[in-house]
């Protein structure tokens, strides 16, 4: 092996224009989101010409806005490559302290904080049983979810809330609306816009991608690894209680099974906007667009005349696709790879 | 090759181990061992696998706390609380497999945690790419700070870790076998950029097995054998051989009881064998009752050959052979049913199913054989289990006890049984007694040996020097993706083997 120091190659030639298009894919991942939901909304729009009313829209942001809040703790977790199974089960026992304060004469304000702290003690439940046991996020908040259910069932019983016991001023909240902005978007778009800031533009929101993206480099950086997971965890837990407190103004109806089964449609919602399982990349924004696509599936099969027992099949069909195009991506990037890194061997030989 | 001007040699040490002993269990990782690293001076770390050096290296850098003895920073005791904490001392490590965030830009890499704000404490991410851009600059790196990690090549990932080293100001480098992947060119242009670092008064340490390297960089060279140490001097007036008879001197009769055998026909047949990117143009044949050792660095490719032939990642050209008839590509079941085992590197990952019983493990490789009409035979499972446990004296309480209760070295055991169980014609064994005893060593040793003598093609795959010279009948060397010597058992030495790995010298022909 003979060095000529001080006159080593220029740097191999980056193939610049290749990877730019594999950025690009990766990139564009919530643009991709939004044109097939744009796509999906517009062929609805010509098939059935009252889709897009101001009702219309309005009714499709009102059934997003509770699965986009839900999915933005969600996405943050997920970011970390953890999970929280669950947030259905918070969210149905936030739903009834939140329900059971208003029946009892209480503030409505007040009884959106007590649903947010209920969501926030479980959040810190599942944050501490994560980060201190070296056991799956999985498998731990499988168990939670089941705990916090169980819990509810007991607390709750055959009681439920109904809407007639609510405040007028609380449920009006649940329906009403600003022209097509129902005022339900607002908290959900108003939490996903800070979250969204956070994530970016914070040392500590920087650190949860970093954390997922390799919790070993993470831990080697100096990243409090188990701080940042807590703070994961409580987000999604208040983000499940705020939510919890949404859909009790929405739906009146809370019973000890409300919420059963959420925490599914969520993770679906966060996948299909494209944050990847493995953690470390995708956005809270994506995350939201996944939310929107899966409850306007909702609206538009019926909209189209196509029975909505296709809806479930649809969504699965769905989160086939995004980890299909994730595949994908991962399978044309690693080819890359190793192509570049032939050629830059044979270089070092020659 | 000339080494640079020797540092001056009156400055004051920035970093130091003085007297250190670690133990891990019973294993003494090392003892007693000092070190000095001055400022403006390349050290070189060298030795065997498993004489001590990553504990070393974790002593200094906060991984591991000493026993014994103590770390001086400016000549004053610490105690390192992890590698955070000596990494705010100016301790930085750069490991063998750089440790980036793949999803993150190069620009975040370097500065996670320590990023430049703006006001109500944002990241100002502006500020972190014209602070990287910087840094490049400084190192004549040419790479984009937007970039994400995921897809530099190592080097390139070398050379982020050392831009990080840069951004806090970092009085101490440790490189571990940082060249190992790498290509001669992306060699010389990391060589030139510690050079510099050197120039402004940085402390390194380095660490590598292509001792040629050693000489061309380093002033000074510490020798650890066994978690002792053997020297510690001036690079000056050494020779190659000199470092070599300081890093080995043992007895090697005991620990390779190799008999010689009677070779047969040719049961592995390896033609021009060839996957993009892993491996060139590799060919080889190993004989029944032949123990054939694949040598080389990590990274040189050995495991992706193995991987190759066993059929777990496919081949792009060339052909295998098994007792003469083709081996189809891309299916380890069929690798099986022809008389193909491997033995994997990493024996807990891939070897192993941690949670099952012993039985169960062993088990896994002959359900075919044991099961009828698809449902499996718990009974044969067992006696065909029990059979191969006396057989290799694994160590164990009751046969339905987890794997993950054993011992490294009755793990292994435990994944050769699995294997010898299927009665092989080749067996692959990839580094066969890392991370185990000594003494469990010289019975996986005795039993490849045996299994040779019955007539098994066995090809070895090992990092383990003393291992290959000992065990081996014929030794094959591997350097970046080539086959790159045969050496026979009698001219195999330590210097043979490594300057064929180190690919100072050919002695294949294409």
């Amino acid at each position: 092996m003979t060095m000529t120091i001080g006159s080593a190659p220029p740097d191999l030639a980056q193939p610049a224009r290749r990877r730019s298009l594999i950025d690009l894919v990766l990139r564009v991942r919530e643009l991709a989101i939004a044109a097939v939901l744009i796509l999906m909304l517009g062929a609805t729009q010509l098939d059935n010409g009252s889709f897009l009313s101001v009702q219309g829209i309005k009714d499709l942001l009102l059934n997003a806005a509770i699965l986009v809040l839900v999915a933005t703790g969600e996405a943050v977790v997920v970011i970390t490559r953890n999970v929280d199974l669950s947030v259905g089960s918070v969210l149905g026992i936030s739903a009834f302290a939140a329900g059971d304060f208003l029946q009892g004469g209480g503030n409505p304000l007040l009884a959106v904080l007590i649903a947010v702290a209920v969501g926030l003690a479980f959040g810190l439940l599942n944050g501490l049983l994560v980060s201190m046991g070296q056991v799956p996020a999985l498998v731990v908040t499988l168990g939670t979810l089941y705990i916090i259910r169980g819990v509810d069932s007991i607390w709750v019983g055959s009681r439920e809330i109904t809407a007639n016991a609510l405040p007028h001023s609380f449920s009006a909240f649940g329906y009403e609306g600003a022209s097509f902005i129902p005022y339900l978007v607002l908290p959900a778009a108003a939490v996903l816009i800070a979250v969204a800031y956070y994530l970016r533009s914070y040392r500590s929101g920087r650190e949860l991608y970093a954390l997922g993206s390799s919790p070993e480099a993470a831990r080697l950086a100096g990243v409090p690894v188990r701080k940042r997971l807590l703070v994961a965890y409580l987000a999604c837990g208040g983000l499940a209680g705020l939510a919890g407190a949404l859909y009790l103004a929405r739906f009146g109806n809370v019973d000890s099974g409300t919420g059963t089964g959420y925490e599914l449609t969520v993770v679906s919602a966060v996948v299909v906007g494209g944050v990847a399982f493995t953690g470390g990349s995708g956005s809270v924004y994506g995350a939201a667009l996944g939310a929107v696509l899966l409850t306007s599936i909702n609206s538009v099969l019926p909209a189209i005349g196509v029975s909505s027992v296709w809806e479930l099949a649809i969504d699965g069909f769905l989160l086939l696709a995004a980890i299909a195009v994730d595949r994908l991506v991962a399978l044309r990037v690693a080819r890359v790879l190793r192509k570049r890194a032939a050629a830059a061997r044979s270089v070092g030989h020659a | 090759m000339t080494s640079p001007a020797p540092a001056e040699p009156d400055s004051a040490p920035v970093l130091a181990l003085e007297g250190v002993s670690k133990s891990f269990g019973a294993v003494r990782a090392l003892q007693d061992v000092s070190l000095r690293l001055y400022p403006g001076q390349a050290h070189a770390l060298a030795g065997e696998n498993g004489a001590g050096k990553s504990t070393l290296i974790k002593t200094l850098s906060g991984v591991h706390r000493p026993d014994a003895g103590s770390v001086l920073l400016d000549g004053i005791p610490v105690v390192f609380h992890g590698p955070g904490h000596a990494r705010d001392a100016g301790v930085a490590v750069i490991y063998q497999e750089p440790t980036l965030f793949p999803d993150l830009s190069v620009a975040e890499n370097i500065f996670m945690g320590r990023q430049p704000r703006r006001s109500l404490g944002r990241v100002d991410h502006a500020a972190v790419r014209r602070a990287t851009a910087e840094l490049f600059g400084r190192l004549g790196v040419d790479l984009d700070p937007g970039q994400p990690a995921r897809g530099l090549s190592i080097a390139d990932q070398q050379l982020v870790e050392i831009a990080k080293a840069l951004s806090f100001d970092a009085r101490v480098l440790i490189m571990d076998e940082p060249t190992a992947a790498l290509t001669g060119s992306e060699v010389a242009r990391l060589f030139r950029i510690v050079r510099t670092l050197l120039e402004s008064g940085a402390a390194v340490l380095f660490i590598s097995h292509r001792l040629s390297e050693i000489f061309e960089l380093c002033q000074q060279v510490t020798t650890l054998r066994d978690g002792r140490l053997v020297a510690s001097e001036p690079v000056a007036g050494l020779t190659e051989d000199d470092l070599v008879r300081r890093m080995v001197g043992r007895e090697l009769d005991e620990l390779y009881p190799k008999q010689d055998t009677e070779t047969g026909g040719v049961a592995l047949s390896v033609r021009r064998l060839t996957r993009e990117g892993a491996f060139t143009d590799v060919s080889f044949e190993v004989r029944a009752g032949e123990i054939v050792g694949l040598a080389g660095l990590v990274g040189a490719g050995r495991t992706e050959v193995a991987r190759a032939i066993f059929g777990v990642d496919r081949w792009d050209a060339g052909e295998v052979q098994i007792a003469g008839r083709p081996l189809r590509p891309g299916s380890p079941s069929r690798a099986m049913a022809a008389g193909l085992a491997l033995v994997p590197e990493d024996r807990r990952a891939q070897g192993l199913v941690l949670g099952l019983s012993i039985e169960r493990n062993i088990g896994l490789t002959g359900l075919k054989a044991t099961s009828k009409a698809g449902l499996a035979n718990r009974a044969a499972e067992r006696d065909r289990a029990l059979d191969w446990a006396v057989k290799l004296q694994v160590k164990y309480s009751r046969l339905h006890d987890a794997v993950a209760t054993l011992s490294g070295g009755n793990q292994q055991k435990v994944v050769l049984a699995k294997w010898l169980a299927t009665g092989p014609r080749v067996l692959i064994v990839d580094e066969p007694t890392r991370g185990i005893d000594v003494g469990t060593k010289a019975e996986v040793h005795r039993l490849l040996s045996t299994l040779a003598a019955e007539g098994v093609a066995v090809l070895m795959i090992s990092s383990d020097l003393p291992e290959i010279l000992g065990m081996a009948d014929r030794v094959l060397v591997m350097h970046e993706g080539r086959l790159t010597a045969e050496i026979p058992r009698a001219a195999a030495t330590e210097e043979a083997v490594m300057s064929a790995a180190t690919g100072r010298e050919r002695s294949v022909a294409g």
